[in-house]
């Protein structure tokens, strides 16, 4: 097993005993992934329930107003927790949890630990989503959800962090690659962040920034970081080459923890905090440029003369979508945290784009690109249908390049409007509609992803139907194309040439 | 010390850092702020009103924070004689401060629109006063009942044919949409001097 330091891509070794341990690696880490992958799923449809009636409330304004429950303002925080802490949280853990054993080179400990974190935070998201929409928001933006939920999911994260302290403490690997600090830091940030937002020190202008402080960092220290991680693993694995400059990653990972987590006030440029908050957080955000050229580099340039790949793995094409999202969405954001762009784009669906250009088109599609390769692994089985996986990607890809296309133009033209005061604001309303019809119809496209892919999902979970006899890739692939994935692959023994999909 | 010691000692420090620049300094420094002119403690009825206000979720459409005259032109579109100061939120216990503007900022609504039937027939259904306006309508704040039914000490709402309820009924506001507008007039903006900042 390679892995000293001068070399530090994951191995790709296949040899019998390579292959060996990370089947009994994968075997240790099946139940807690299943666990938090499939619960993941279900709250990333309930979530995308949430958010078409949210979206289609400005379609249909008097639709569904005779119950409280259904309101926009009770339904749209439901929908954004509900995919914050149920979906891409758990998915996030699933992922992380694989990563973590087969990255430190040892079975995951604290199993049933896992399996009990999963059922809290289920029964914690279930009761902060039906909190809301019975009345119990507590109003703060981005941690709505009633003091009741967070009383499960707390310990839920702690749970996770002594699973993960006990699988680091039995490691074999010597060498900690990139990801494992990615990975590392977002379950300390993690927990802290959420027990330091609920604290009940906050009121007026200064919980103002601190509710910024959190919500921007539970973005790029809890949710962006298992991206990250399974970007560096999944680009160079399926690549089969290393990534392109590995000592810049450790550049990209110190240069996130200093400055992402001083970016939050940006949120409130323009608005009554103190103007040196507002400053540094500009500032830094600015100088979030360095981490994200970093990671850039080092995802485009391993890719780079091997794209002809995506045109086979469901994984690559997923991962790259969103790293190139992620590169998109953060070079934005330190651009519009400059005063005069913000004079625009502030308070307007601009933001709501840049958001879920963030979220979505990095976070989520790198999550499904993530599962697309580990469910294999860890149920010893295969995706039941490329027509299905293509489908899956076709619907959010378009999906989501709809929706933010859609709400930046539209966007920019209110932000435009709101600063002509002889723009009658009900004029604006009525502009922001074509836009917003839009995001009604690439929401339901992304729906319709979500269906498949959860459809996908439970097939490969119940190991339904005959066992496929290879990886699922979009087409017939060309002998030798992913060999050096054999070692890693679903099946026992590693074959010489990549075999024709059976599909 | 081990290398992953280090890693998890540095993120630590990270965020130590960050909580105590973002969040426990501006506490400090805005902890002797002192209320704005005519800024005053919630009532009874204000806060629950206030806390209507939460629960509906009016802050995922409407912000509370006239920005300043020199940054962005709320002042000019007649969303306030200034921008907001820290000293206007000394009362909030949950800010509403808001980030979007599918609605028009709250903060100064008190003095461009203090009419209780108007706010109230708004709350009813928004687009019996304001054609156009996507905001979801509250008929569950109201209680539509036979004219000869009402009470005195109730309060009925007029409302436009198009949207009035048929026959003799009429829409009367229970406590909480009365308490909702009570809330609303509390966010009045005074004038204040320009030196006066935080």
């Amino acid at each position: 097993m390679p892995d000293d330091s001068s070399t530090p891509a994951p191995s790709a070794g296949t040899s019998q005993s390579d292959v060996k341990w990370r089947r009994v690696v994968d075997a240790s880490t099946r139940w807690p992934v299943i666990a938090f992958v499939v619960s993941g799923t279900f709250w990333l449809v309930a979530g995308s329930l949430l958010a078409l009636i949210a979206s289609f409330k400005f379609q249909f304004p008097d639709w569904w107003t005779q119950q409280a429950w259904l309101t926009f303002g009770r339904v749209r925080p439901a929908h954004l927790n509900t995919m914050i802490y149920g979906w891409i949280s758990m998915a996030g853990v699933g992922v992380s949890a694989w990563l973590w054993a087969r990255l430190l080179k040892t079975k995951l400990r604290g199993r049933g630990l896992l399996l009990l974190s999963a059922a809290l935070w289920n029964v914690g998201v279930l009761v902060g989503t039906i909190g809301i929409l019975a009345g119990y928001s507590r109003a703060i933006e981005w941690v709505e959800m009633p003091y009741a939920a967070f009383a499960f999911i707390v310990p839920a994260m702690g749970l996770l962090v002594v699973s993960f302290v006990r699988t680091l403490w039995h490691r074999h690997a010597r060498h900690l690659y990139i990801s494992v600090w990615y990975l590392g830091a977002a379950i300390l940030w993690g927990p802290l962040l959420v027990i330091a937002i609920l604290l009940p020190i906050y009121s007026g202008v200064p919980e103002a920034t601190a509710n910024w402080w959190y919500a921007h960092n539970i973005l790029g220290l809890w949710i962006t970081p298992p991206g990250l991680a399974a970007a560096y693993y999944l680009i160079p694995k399926v690549i089969g080459r290393p990534v392109h400059s590995y000592h810049l990653s450790y550049l990209g990972f110190w240069t996130l923890a200093l400055f992402y987590n001083w970016a939050g006030v940006h949120h409130l440029v323009g608005g009554p905090a103190p103007q040196w908050v507002a400053t540094v957080s500009i500032v830094f955000s600015a100088m979030m440029i360095i981490p994200v050229i970093v990671v850039a580099v080092n995802h485009h340039l391993t890719v780079v003369g091997h794209f002809k790949k995506l045109k086979y793995s469901p994984t690559l094409r997923f991962v790259v979508f969103g790293a190139m999202s992620y590169t998109a969405v953060s070079l934005q954001g330190s651009l519009q945290s400059f005063r005069y762009w913000q004079e625009v784009t502030h308070f307007t669906h601009y933001t709501i784009a840049h958001s879920h250009l963030g979220v979505y088109a990095f976070a989520t599609m790198i999550a499904f690109g993530a599962i697309y390769y580990i469910m294999p692994r860890v149920t010893n089985w295969e995706w039941g249908s490329k027509r299905l996986v293509s489908l899956h990607f076709w619907t959010t890809g378009l999906g989501i390049g709809a929706y933010v296309t859609a709400l930046t133009i539209g966007g920019v033209i209110q932000g435009l409007q709101l600063l002509d005061p002889d723009v009658a604001f009900l004029t604006i309303v009525e502009d922001t509609k074509p836009w917003l019809v839009v995001r009604s119809v690439s929401g339901t496209l992304m729906t319709v992803g979500h269906l498949v892919f959860a459809y996908l999902l439970a097939k490969i979970v119940v190991q339904s139907g005959e066992r496929p006899d290879g990886p699922t890739y979009f087409h017939p692939v060309p002998a030798g194309t992913f060999d050096h994935v054999g070692g890693d692959g679903a099946r026992s023994v590693p074959s010489g040439p990549a075999e024709e999909s059976a599909q | 010390m081990t290398r992953i010691a280090l890693i998890f000692l540095g993120a630590f420090a990270a965020i130590a850092m960050s909580f105590t620049a973002l969040t426990l300094l501006p506490r400090l420094q805005l902890s002797t702020v002192e209320p704005t002119p005519g800024t005053t403690d919630y009532t009874y009825s204000e806060q629950l009103g206030r806390d209507v206000y939460k629960q509906e979720g009016c802050m995922y459409c409407h912000s509370q924070q006239v920005r300043p005259e020199d940054f962005g032109s709320d002042v000019a579109r007649g969303w306030g004689p200034r921008g907001s100061r820290p000293g206007d939120y000394v009362y909030d216990e949950t800010h509403q401060l808001g980030t979007m503007r599918t609605g028009p900022d709250l903060h100064d609504i008190a003095s461009r629109q203090p009419s209780r039937d108007w706010h109230l027939a708004h709350l009813y259904q928004p687009r019996s006063v304001s054609p156009g306006s996507v905001m979801p309508a509250y008929p569950y704040l109201f209680e539509v009942k036979k004219k000869s039914s009402v009470m005195a000490s109730e309060t009925t709402v007029p409302i436009s044919p198009e949207y009035a309820p048929p026959g003799d009924s009429v829409v009367v506001a229970t406590e909480r949409a009365l308490a909702l507008y009570d809330y609303l007039m509390t966010l009045e903006l005074e004038p204040m001097d320009r030196e006066a900042s935080n």
